[in-house]
């Protein structure tokens, strides 16, 4: 190992990842460039606009602002982990029905911090929701849809109902 | 939603096709391009915002452990000497000035964050390190950054072949408007601030390079909105033969006008992978996308208008000083002169108006289109001036917006400077159906009570026309631009029925893959499932010439439906000859070709591309195989229109303002896919709110960008964009193959005046007339404050 590098461990999506890395390496570099999951992305360089947004130990993290080294030992979860057993999670299906994107950048971000902001409060008001997705900028959809996109993944949640088969056109 | 048939498929919100793989994170985002043995690049860029370069010493950066390569313009203008402009504008005269703009700066620096040196290394972290590494001399000189202050006498030189720093002279007359304000009941002259904008796609601008030196090949992973413009551009700048470059823009995390340009990031990459003999890539971060990436809008406006006492407008008079930054960027020069002068009358019937600009050059970020370019800037000054006539002469603003409106029985419209004649519009059918829906007479009277409750509320129109669909290549290069702005589309049905369509125009977020596949399934009979649709690579689509101007559906979308419907015509042939009947006898009902009066008696689509794949059994004259291809020459552009309407509250101790409710009703003719253009229309208001409270680029003296990150430049968040609600009307564009008009821009064409008008309406109490834009807090208060003295 290199001098200047340090030996994690991190879960992704369930999966153990043992790696070296330098104590500079960002989270979100880490995700992107040593595990190859592109689904992350990287939209400033001030913490500000949320594209890059993964679960850390159940709590929405700015993996911008987090160094790889932090998620040692720690379970992360990212857009890749989010569909399960074939099926879409509620998150994805709802802003996939809702058109909660436009071009998709800012979108994992979005779906990511969704996931924790349902997983504390699957009925939150649209006050409640706009508020909770300050972290998160987008700049094609106005915002209006995601909040759509996040009551409607709500309902599912609620109603437990079955997903999407992911594969599944689009119906027309 | 499922539809019932095909057919139907045309008008119905159905989820888009692209989704899937942007939801999983499988999209392929050109920071996601991952070659073996790249390099990265990465720019020293300039501190100043105008200084002499004394010394650049690459040495210490060269000699840093895995640095591949330290490049200076001296090093590079062999491969590319200058940056193109593919829009040297018309109708300048000779007054034209293009200044020469530099991959990397040739011993002078002219705006904060050009680029200076080029630095290629093993990894990110290295190249960062080695840029630290490079040591650059400068020596300061006075910086201008105010569009007229740079072209006063004494302003600081920025180019020596562009004196005055005046990069062009440019104007359209039409009727005589010193004689109508000579005569006007009503004159009022004010002075507009149309603010630089920074477009802010939540992806930056990304290349990656890969250049073959066996086979002088180059592919150029790019994110850009129009790759065949990109390909075109590199070849004619750096030499290598057209027909070897693959420009791919694959997955594009949004535009808005900044990734049409083709930029020196780009064209180094490709200098880089050729010198070093390996892909090397370059993603920009978002300060340095701050600086290095295209700004909009920067016009200072000074308007006479003159007016019957009733409100009617007979003259109109602008002269706007423009700029174009400190170089002229790919399209920049035709945004403040074509796309703004025009439509500078917008709906309203003024028969004397003269429209002048002046470019300029400033030391700031290279200007270029950015969502409306030029149409904002123009649709701003006429809803400001209807208020402020109305004003003048005691009048509600709606009244007089009627009263000057083009009517619907005046179409096709020529304008008085002769240069566009509007399609098609009922523009008082948008106004009725707003005013309808915010329940106008009482929504005055609630103002009443509030105002008498010592509220500031105030309600804000906007009435627009916009001129998009770019366009008919005829006017393009009449208008200088270097291209026409024709579209193509490709239909290839495979022979088991499925179909791939090929199309010019270019998707980062607009979604054709589904409303392109719509428009196929309709004129086709087949699944929208079962159509795919690729844009993008030069390798795989015809030449086309992207996206922007709001030209997708109208002009890629026309040139889909005339590419299907020669498909229909050769499958015609093929359903006639295989039913045995006349080709006459036959006709196009419910997704198949049938026998009249036998309907049973049917060929699908899928049905005749097996028989021309087969191609033993085809009639006379008919060639083998399904695929048909189209390019598209618009006959004129397209006019969307529309009413916006804001209801406003400013809070008088902090100067904020409240959107409490807003109303937009926009026609574009028809509508291919609902919840799509709602989409668009939603994205599109939020940049034009934005303009109107928040969003400013800000210079000091010295040329320094002070809003340089997202801490400072302040873009929308969920939190304080409000409720939007839309409608629409539905006038065809009668010359547009689909019926459509496009919808892109309208949103922010129409938005930022409607609430500029409502908060000047909340204050109009106080006597406030007129302030400029963002009205930031701070701003609003100190107008109020001042009116209470």
């Amino acid at each position: 190992m290199e001098e200047n590098h340090v030996g994690i461990t991190v879960e992704v999506n369930g999966r153990a990842h043992r790696s070296t890395v330098e104590p500079r390496t960002l989270l979100v570099d880490y995700l992107r460039d040593d595990l190859g999951l592109t689904g992350t992305h990287i939209g400033c360089d001030t913490g500000q606009c949320g594209a890059c947004t993964v679960i850390v130990d159940g709590q929405s993290v700015k993996s911008c602002m987090v160094l790889a080294v932090q998620a040692d030992g720690a379970h992360v979860r990212t857009v890749e982990g989010l569909a399960q057993d074939g099926r879409y999670h509620a998150v994805q299906q709802g802003f996939w029905e809702k058109h909660g994107l436009q071009c998709g950048f800012c979108t994992p971000g979005f779906m990511m911090q969704t996931v924790q902001i349902l997983e504390d409060n699957s009925d939150p008001s649209d006050e409640e929701i706009r508020d909770a997705l300050e972290g998160n900028l987008c700049r094609c959809t106005g915002y209006q849809n995601i909040v759509e996109a996040v009551k409607a993944a709500g309902a599912t949640i609620r109603s437990g109902a079955e997903t999407m088969v992911v594969g599944t056109g689009v119906g027309a | 939603m499922a539809v019932a048939s095909p057919t139907r498929a045309f008008g119905a919100s159905i989820r888009r096709r692209e989704d899937p793989r942007l939801i999983t994170g499988r999209g392929k985002f050109t920071d996601d391009i991952h070659l073996a043995n790249a390099a990265t690049a990465m720019f020293v860029r300039s501190p100043h915002g105008h200084a002499r370069i004394v010394s650049i010493d690459t040495s210490a950066a060269a000699a840093h452990p895995g640095v591949l390569g330290v490049y200076t313009y001296q090093d590079v203008k062999g491969f590319i000497s200058g940056m193109p402009c593919a829009w040297p504008t018309t109708n300048t005269g000779d007054t034209l000035k293009l200044a020469t703009y530099p991959p990397l700066a040739d011993g002078k620096v002219r705006f904060f964050g050009e680029a200076v040196a080029l630095v290629v290394a093993v990894d990110p972290n290295t190249a960062a390190d080695a840029v630290d590494l490079v040591q650059v001399e400068y020596d300061p000189l006075p910086a201008v950054v105010n569009n007229e202050a740079a072209v006063a006498p004494g302003a600081p030189l920025i180019h020596d072949s562009a004196p005055g720093n005046q990069a062009f002279r440019w104007s359209l007359v039409g009727g005589d408007t010193n004689g109508a304000l000579a005569h006007a009941d009503v004159r009022i002259s004010q002075t507009l601030v149309n603010q630089r904008l920074i477009a802010t796609p939540l992806e930056t601008r990304c290349a990656v390079a890969d250049y073959n030196p066996a086979s002088g090949e180059v592919t150029v992973w790019v994110t850009s909105q129009n790759p065949h413009i990109h390909r075109l551009l590199i070849a004619l700048s750096t030499g290598i033969p057209e027909h070897k470059i693959r420009v791919i823009a694959g997955d594009v995390g949004g535009g808005f006008g900044a990734k049409l340009p083709y930029y020196a990031g780009e064209a180094l990459c490709i200098f880089a992978s050729k010198e070093l003999g390996v892909p090397v890539r370059w993603s920009e971060s978002r300060s340095e996308n701050y600086v290095a990436t295209a700004h909009g809008r920067d016009h200072i406006q000074h308007i006479e208008v003159g007016a019957t006492k009733e409100g009617k407008i007979t003259a109109l008079k602008v002269t706007a000083y423009a700029s174009l930054g400190a170089y002229p960027s790919t399209v920049a020069p035709g945004v403040p002169t074509w796309l703004f002068g025009c439509i500078i009358q917008g709906p309203y019937d003024i028969p004397n108006n003269e429209v002048h600009v002046i470019g300029v050059y400033t030391n700031t970020t290279p200007t270029d289109a950015y969502r409306g370019a030029g149409r904002p800037e123009a649709t701003y000054i006429l809803e400001r001036v209807i208020d402020l006539v109305a004003a003048k002469v005691g009048r509600d603003p709606v009244d007089v917006r009627r009263l000057n409106f083009v009517k619907k029985d005046q179409f096709p419209f020529k304008v008085a400077n002769g240069t566009l004649t509007y399609d098609s519009g009922d523009y008082e059918l948008a106004l009725d159906q707003a005013l309808h829906t915010v329940d106008y007479t009482h929504l005055r009277a609630w103002q009443e009570e509030q105002r008498a409750a010592g509220k500031l509320v105030g309600i804000g129109f906007s009435s627009y026309v916009e001129v998009c669909g770019l366009g008919p290549s005829s006017a393009a290069n009449a208008m200088g631009f270097a291209g026409g702005l024709y579209d193509s589309a490709t239909i290839r049905v495979h022979p088991t029925g499925k179909v791939t369509v090929f199309t010019g125009v270019h998707s980062h977020g607009q979604g054709h893959e589904t409303s392109f596949a719509q428009i196929v399934a309709r004129d086709l009979g087949v699944k929208v499932d079962d159509v795919d649709v690729i844009h993008g690579d030069t390798d795989k689509v015809q030449h086309g010439m992207g996206t922007y101007g709001s030209r997708s559906a109208p002009v890629g979308g026309g040139a889909l439906r005339l590419a299907g419907m020669k498909i229909r015509a050769k499958a015609q042939k093929i359903a006639a000859h295989l039913l045995e009947v006349a080709e006459e006898d036959i006709e196009w009902v419910d997704d198949a070709f049938r026998v009249k009066g036998s309907p049973d008696k049917s060929k699908t689509i899928p049905d005749c591309a097996f028989a021309a794949y087969m191609a033993g059994n085809l009639p006379a004259g008919v060639t083998p195989i399904l695929e048909e291809q189209h390019w598209y020459d618009p006959e004129n552009f397209v006019y969307p229109f529309g009413t916006h309407i804001c209801v406003v509250e400013v809070d008088r101790e902090t100067g904020e303002t409240h959107i409490k409710r807003y109303v937009a009703v926009d026609d574009c003719g028809e509508i291919i896919n609902p919840m799509l253009r709602d989409g668009q229309v939603h994205g599109g208001i939020a940049q034009g709110i934005a303009q109107a409270l928040w969003e400013e680029a800000v210079y000091d003296e010295n040329g320094q960008l002070l809003s340089g990150s997202l801490m400072d430049y302040a873009i929308p968040k969920a939190s304080v964009m409000p409720h939007l609600e839309l409608g629409h009307t539905v006038t065809p564009s009668p010359h547009n193959p689909l019926g459509v008009k496009g919808i892109g821009e309208a949103g922010t064409i129409a938005s930022t005046p409607a609430v500029v008008n409502a908060v000047m309406d909340a204050l109009s109490p106080l006597g406030i007339h007129h302030i400029d834009m963002p009205l930031r807090p701070a701003k609003v208060w100190a107008a109020i404050d001042a009116a209470s003295h």
